[in-house]
């Protein structure tokens, strides 16, 4: 398929895909196995300057947009989806300094996420607080020229491998969601520290961990926006990031894809390669079709919001669930096409249908985008005055 | 000219690196009438060894500063290959094409190379890859050395720059390393020990994409053309063809212990003397 894409998008597309073949490939199963944070490849991928893909240029970026974030997004998870959402997970927590943060602040942070020189990352979540995020818990206070921030944020990726840290805390909790903030807070300031690492299902090479503050103490100038515009800066900065957990998808999905038809046209049954069975034909038919369908939305839906539109949280959300669960069938699938062999540690399948859960669970669960979508659609509705009937 | 003796820090280093685009091994054809490679319709990449080259000239220029040019004998089309270098992060590249240089040896690309080093300024470096895939003679980088009149050495896994501003190179051989010293300019062929060539760079792959290549032929060199290609060649290929088996093969499986077992009995069965 061509997707008219322009020559710094098959450039980006290029690199991020010579990165993932030479260099990730070789080292996922390892990766999965020690779930060692991919230093290496950081730092690789820095080199390539990837990181600065989506910012402007006048941060140190390359001044594309959502869409070649995703074309980087999908190549590097083509070969392994933790190796990309450590990459992903810098963008998400660059976006809500670049969606809303001050001149000072963009010019302070974004050229080092850029440059690659530091990763970010984005932290609402807490052990009461998954798809309901009113029910954060962690405080902001302010006191003078400081905020003094209390409480733990729970499975942050990219915690305490990150500098950069984009916290979502309660300024004012009679306000309810209107009492949220966002504060910037770097690894080192004073009251930050880190807990436990998780053990995960999939994606184990990304780093899963505990944001601990303690009386963190932060300058008021990390503040960003103003008080109270916590969860709008989430929900935007959601907004922009959910189709590249749909490029992951879409990368994941390739990725399976691929082995599955090629183990196919080599794995020989009742005297025949079993491609030739049209039971497994058409597992590999739905498998592309579902794939390639995924991608053209991924890649409309950043298109759409690459052009300045503000009507994208429906898009957005689509844009997430539909390829998060092709992928989980995908994916399912590749490890029934190669069956026994599929389920074996020795093939990169069976990783690849552990990983591909975490797609319908982060970034606000597919149930969540569900609601979104309805919500929207009867918001849309409601504006329309004509009848269907 | 080449520049004589210089002093580490007192300069910048200009690095030249040597690359060839050859066929890719997986679809090679020969010529029976000329014994040469069929290049048409064949695709290209640049020598496997070559990024070495490449890697080892970016290295020692992040270390020491300056800049790395790609220098290229070869066809228009192996611009591709000088733009694939200038995405790792090359600074300059010039390409050497002239239908006068076709069907050169070891002898007369060494010394086009040679004479377009010596128009390039001050260069303190030449690095070339160990040997080509398509000719495998290894003697490209050597005989570079000998027309520019300076010393070299070969497959070297390490490169260094003492104070006193010589080179210090570990060079790799079947049974260790050798540690060889010399003085600027020089030049080396480097070996795969050096590091893995790293991955292109977006902001370098698009300058490159822009960036005007220069392209000298014989007459820009000052070079006769009977001192270039074919005619300024002295060996020539008779005739290349792949030798018959000598003997017969037989393959012996199994485990180590088992694979020995079986090894020693056919010797002692061909009445090996001392077997």
């Amino acid at each position: 398929m061509d997707y008219f894409l322009t020559e710094e998008q098959q450039m980006i597309k290029e690199i991020a895909a010579k990165i993932a073949t030479e260099k990730v490939r070789p080292v996922r199963a390892e990766l999965d196995e020690s779930e060692e944070f991919p230093w290496d490849l950081m730092k690789i991928m820095a080199q390539s300057d990837l990181f600065g893909v989506y910012l402007p240029e006048e941060y140190g970026g390359l001044g594309g947009g959502v869409l070649e974030n995703c074309l980087a997004i999908e190549e590097l998870g083509r070969a392994c989806i933790g190796v990309a959402t450590t990459y992903a997970a810098s963008g998400l927590g660059a976006y809500p300094i670049l969606l809303h943060g001050s001149e000072e602040q963009k010019q302070k942070y974004l050229p080092v996420i850029a440059s690659g020189e530091k990763l970010a990352a984005f932290a609402v979540t807490e052990s009461g607080a998954g798809s309901d995020a009113g029910g954060i818990q962690t405080t902001a206070k302010r006191e003078g020229d400081f905020y003094l921030l209390n409480g733990t944020k729970q499975w942050i990726t990219n915690g305490g491998e990150a500098e950069i840290y984009t916290v979502v805390a309660i300024t004012d909790r009679a306000k309810g969601a209107r009492g949220a903030s966002a504060f910037i807070v770097e690894k080192g300031d004073p009251g930050f520290s880190f807990g436990k690492k998780e053990k995960k299902m999939g994606i184990c090479t990304s780093a899963t961990r505990e944001l601990l503050f303690n009386d963190c103490k932060i300058p008021a100038d990390r503040l960003i926006s103003r008080e109270g515009t916590g969860f709008i800066v989430t929900m935007k900065t959601f907004d922009v990031s959910r189709p590249g957990i749909g490029a992951l998808a879409v990368g994941l999905s390739q990725g399976a894809l691929d082995i599955s038809v090629e183990y196919a046209r080599k794995r020989v049954q009742f005297g025949k390669p079993i491609i030739s069975f049209q039971a497994v034909q058409h597992m590999l038919a739905d498998m592309a079709t579902e794939t390639e369908a995924a991608r053209a939305l991924v890649y409309a839906a950043a298109r759409y919001i690459d052009s300045g539109a503000k009507d994208i949280s429906k898009l957005s959300a689509i844009a997430k669930l539909f390829p998060t669960d092709v992928a989980m069938r995908v994916t399912t699938n590749a490890v029934q096409v190669l069956g026994g062999y599929g389920y074996m540690r020795d093939y990169p399948v069976e990783k690849m249908m552990r990983d591909a859960k975490i797609l319908q669970i982060y970034e606000g669960t597919n149930q969540i985008q569900r609601n979104i979508i309805g919500q929207e659609l009867n918001k849309e509705y409601g504006r329309i005055k004509e009848t269907f009937f | 000219m080449i520049n004589d003796k210089m002093t580490n820090g007192a300069k910048r280093m200009h690095v030249v690196v040597c690359i060839k685009q050859v066929p890719d091994a997986k679809n090679v054809r020969i010529d029976p009438e000329t014994c040469t490679l069929v290049r048409q319709g064949v695709e290209s990449i640049v020598n496997p060894h070559d990024w070495y080259a490449v890697e080892a000239a970016l290295r020692f220029r992040d270390e020491y500063g300056g800049k790395v040019t790609a220098l290229t004998m070869g066809p228009p089309q192996a611009e591709e290959a000088l733009r694939e270098t200038l995405a790792l992060g090359v600074d300059e590249a010039v390409l050497l094409s002239d239908r006068a240089f076709a069907g050169a040896d070891t002898w007369a690309t060494s010394l086009t190379l040679a004479r377009a080093i010596e128009k390039l300024g001050p260069v303190e470096l030449v690095i070339c890859g160990k040997q080509a895939i398509d000719g495998d003679t290894a003697q490209v980088g050597p005989g570079l050395a000998a027309h520019l009149d300076r010393p070299y050495t070969t497959y070297a896994r390490r490169l260094e720059l003492l104070n006193g501003g010589e080179l210090r190179a570990e060079r790799v051989t079947d049974f260790g390393y050798e540690i060889v010293q010399m003085e600027l300019p020089a030049v080396v062929t480097v070996v795969r020990e050096i590091g893995d060539p790293r991955m292109p760079g977006l902001k370098h792959k698009m300058k490159a994409k822009k960036k005007e290549i220069p392209v000298l032929g014989a007459a820009e060199l000052n070079l006769h053309p009977e001192e270039v290609g074919l005619q300024g060649s002295y060996t020539q290929v008779v005739k290349v063809f792949s030798p018959p088996p000598r003997c017969d093969r037989e393959m012996i499986n199994g485990d180590a212990e088992e694979q020995a077992e079986k090894l020693l009995r056919l010797l002692q069965e061909a009445k090996v003397p001392g077997l």
